[in-house]
C-alpha cells in the first residue's frame, strides 16, 4: 500500500477534473456548486463553434503548429548529426554541455531576454541593426513577427536539448557499416546520408507522432507571456483564451468546452498519427 | 581512423564551425545579460550593453536588493524548490516501486490509466477548480500538490525498477527486510543515477514555476521570483527597490540594468545545478529515450 499516496493523487488531480469537464455541459455557478448547476447540454460548443473567435483561434493555433513542425522539428536533428560528425571528443563535449544550459531556464527569462534585446527602447539587437542601418524594427509589437519570434525562442531554448535522444540512438550504430561505406568509396556526406538517417529513422518517426499529438500545445507559458496588445490578433490560441475568459473573467464553463475541444482533437491526433506510424511498419508509441 | 582525405578534412573544418557558432549563440546572450546588470550607468548611456564594458558597476544589483520583494521572492522559490522536489521523489518513488512488483495486484490498469493521463487532461479550468476546492488557493501547498508526480518520469523509474533482478529482493526478504528497507536499501541506492536526474528534472521545474503560481497565487508577498521577473522585465511594473532609503542624491540605475541584475539572479542558482548533476543526467536521460 505504498503507492496509496500516489495513486490517490492521480485520482485528485488527473481523474478529478476530468470528470470536471462536464462543466462544460453545465451552466456552473460558483455558488451552487458542480451538483447544482444546471445541465445545458451542447449550449457553450455550440455557441464557440459559432463565435467569430473559433476561427481566429484555430487558425492562429494552426498556423504556430505547423511552423514548429516545418522549422523547429529538423534542427535538432541536423545538430545531432552533426554532433556525430565531430571527431574532437573535447570540443564536441563543450558544444554540448553550451546547447543544453538554454533549455534549464524559464520562458519568463528566455522572453525576458528577448524583450531586453529587441525593445525598441534601447534594445541591443534593435540597437545594433538601427546602427548597421537596417532601420528600428518593432520585434515585439507586431504582428509580423510575432510568430518568426516565437520559433525563433522556442528554437534557441530547446533545439539543444532535443539533440540528447537523437544522440542516444546514434551512439548504437554499429561502427563496421561505416568501414565498409568507406570502402565503397562514400563520401562523409554519403555515409551520413546512407547510415546514420535510416538509423535513427524510428526515433524520428516516433518523436514525430509525440510532437503530433502535442499538435495543438503550441507552448503555453511562453505565447502567453510573449502576448500583448498589439500581437492579440495573431497570438492568441486556444490555451490562452481558456485563460483569460475561464480564470480571469469566470466564464468557467465556457471556457472548459474550450479546453474540452481542444483536448479532444490532441487525442484523435494521437491516435491517428500512431495509427499511421504502424502503418509504415514503425513501432509506434503504444 | 583511416587516411583522411581533403574532402573529409574539409567536411570536419566547416562542420565544426558550424557548431561552434550554434554553441555561441546559445551562451551570447546570457553573456550579453550578465554584463549588462554590471555596466555602469554612464557607460550604458554612451554605449548601450556591450559584450565587455570598462566601467563596472554594482548600482543594479544595490538596487533591486534595497527592498525586500526580491529577496523575499528568492526565499519563496528556493522553498518551493527543495520542498517540491523533495515531494515529488518521495511520491514518484513510492508509485514506482510497487507498480513495478508482481505482486501488486491489478498493475497493468493501473499503469493504463496513468499512462492515459499523459494523452488527456481535464484541462485548466476543471483542475483550477479542484485545486480551489480543495481550499490550496493562495496557499504554498498549490505549487507543490498539483504537481506531485509527473507520469512520463514515474513510467521511467518504474521500469528502471523492473529491471533490477528478482533474486536482489527475495534475498533481502530472507534476510528479514520487509517492503520499505528493500525499497530504501536496496532498490534506491541502484537507481541513484535516475533520481539524480529526476531531481534535477523537478527543481528546474519547481525553480521555473510561472504559470501556477499566476494561476493559485494571488498574495504578491507570496510570488516566486519568476512572476516577479514578468512584472519587472516584460511588463515593466512594480518598482523593486526602495530608494527612499537611499541618500538625497541617489539616482535609480537605468531600467535596462535592473532588468538584467533581475534575469541574472533568477538564472544564475538554477544554472549552477546543472554542472554537478550533469554526470548523471546524460545516463538518466539515455535510460528514458530507450524506453521512450
Amino acid at each position: 500500500m505504498m503507492a496509496a499516496p500516489g495513486l490517490l493523487y492521480f485520482a485528485l488531480f488527473k481523474y478529478l477534473p476530468m470528470w470536471g469537464v462536464l462543466i462544460a455541459f453545465k451552466d456552473y455557478l460558483p455558488f451552487r456548486g458542480f451538483w447544482n448547476s444546471p445541465w445545458v447540454g451542447f449550449k457553450h460548443f455550440d455557441r464557440f463553434f459559432h463565435d467569430s473567435v473559433f476561427r481566429v483561434l484555430f487558425e492562429n493555433t494552426l498556423i504556430l503548429a505547423v511552423y514548429n513542425i516545418v522549422f523547429f522539428f529538423p534542427v535538432p536533428i541536423l545538430i545531432a548529426l552533426m554532433l556525430n560528425e565531430m571527431r574532437l571528443e573535447g570540443l564536441k563535449r563543450s558544444i554540448q554541455t553550451a546547447i543544453y544550459i538554454p533549455h534549464f531556464v524559464s520562458w519568463v527569462v528566455v522572453v525576458g531576454m528577448a524583450y531586453t534585446f529587441f525593445s525598441t527602447e534601447g534594445g541591443i539587437f534593435t540597437n545594433m541593426l538601427v546602427h548597421a542601418g537596417f532601420g528600428e524594427v518593432n520585434f515585439l509589437m507586431s504582428n509580423e513577427w510575432f510568430r518568426p519570434m516565437i520559433i525563433l525562442e522556442s528554437i534557441w531554448k530547446e533545439s539543444g536539448w532535443g539533440t540528447i535522444i537523437f544522440l542516444a540512438a546514434l551512439s548504437g550504430v554499429d561502427p563496421t557499416l561505416y568501414e565498409a561505406a568507406r570502402m565503397d568509396g562514400a563520401s562523409r556526406i554519403r555515409q551520413v546520408w546512407h547510415i546514420t538517417l535510416p538509423a535513427i529513422r524510428s526515433t524520428i518517426v516516433i518523436l514525430f507522432i509525440l510532437r503530433l499529438g502535442s499538435f495543438l500545445d503550441t507552448g503555453f507559458e511562453q505565447i502567453f507571456l510573449m502576448l500583448n496588445s498589439t500581437n492579440r490578433e495573431v497570438g492568441e490560441v486556444f490555451d490562452t483564451y481558456v485563460y483569460t475568459n475561464g480564470v480571469q473573467q469566470g466564464q468557467f464553463s465556457f471556457s472548459t468546452a474550450v479546453g474540452l475541444f481542444k483536448s479532444l482533437v490532441g487525442l484523435l491526433l494521437v491516435a491517428a498519427a500512431n495509427r499511421l506510424a504502424k502503418r509504415f511498419g514503425e513501432q509506434g508509441v503504444y | 581512423m583511416a587516411r583522411t582525405s581533403a574532402g573529409s578534412r574539409l567536411f570536419d573544418t566547416v562542420n565544426a564551425g558550424i557548431l561552434i557558432i550554434v554553441a555561441l549563440v546559445a551562451i551570447i546572450p546570457f553573456l550579453f545579460v550578465l554584463s549588462g546588470s554590471f555596466t555602469a550607468s554612464e557607460e550604458l548611456l554612451n554605449r548601450g550593453v556591450v559584450l565587455i564594458p570598462t566601467k563596472f558597476s554594482l548600482d543594479g544589483y544595490r538596487y533591486i536588493f534595497s527592498a525586500d520583494t526580491i529577496l523575499r521572492s528568492l526565499g519563496v522559490t528556493v522553498f518551493i524548490t527543495v520542498a517540491g522536489t523533495l515531494i515529488n521523489l518521495i511520491f514518484t518513488t513510492l508509485t514506482a516501486y510497487p507498480l513495478a512488483r508482481k505482486e501488486f495486484w491489478g498493475r497493468g490498469p493501473v499503469m493504463l490509466l496513468i499512462l492515459f493521463t499523459m494523452l488527456f487532461s481535464g484541462g485548466m479550468i476543471p483542475t483550477f477548480l479542484v485545486v480551489k476546492s480543495l481550499g490550496l488557493l493562495n496557499s504554498f501547498w498549490s505549487l507543490l500538490i498539483p504537481n506531485a508526480i509527473s507520469a512520463f518520469n514515474l513510467i521511467v523509474l518504474r521500469s528502471f525498477f523492473l529491471q533490477l533482478p528478482d533474486g536482489l529482493e527475495e534475498s533481502a526478504k530472507i534476510d528479514g527486510c520487509n517492503d520499505f528497507q528493500i525499497l530504501l536499501r536496496i532498490a534506491l541506492p541502484l537507481s541513484l543515477p535516475a533520481l539524480a536526474t529526476f531531481a534535477l528534472f523537478y527543481a528546474v521545474g519547481h525553480w521555473n514555476t510561472f504559470f501556477n503560481a499566476i494561476l493559485y497565487i494571488n498574495d504578491n508577498t507570496k510570488w516566486p521570483i519568476q512572476v516577479w521577473l514578468r512584472q519587472i522585465v516584460i511588463l515593466s511594473q512594480g518598482g523593486v527597490g526602495d530608494s527612499q532609503n537611499m541618500g538625497a542624491d541617489y539616482v535609480v540605475p537605468p531600467g535596462e540594468v535592473i532588468k538584467m541584475a533581475v534575469i541574472v539572479v533568477s538564472t544564475v542558482p538554477i544554472l549552477l545545478v546543472y554542472p554537478f548533476l550533469q554526470k548523471h543526467f546524460a545516463k538518466g536521460v539515455l535510460l528514458g529515450s530507450v524506453k521512450g
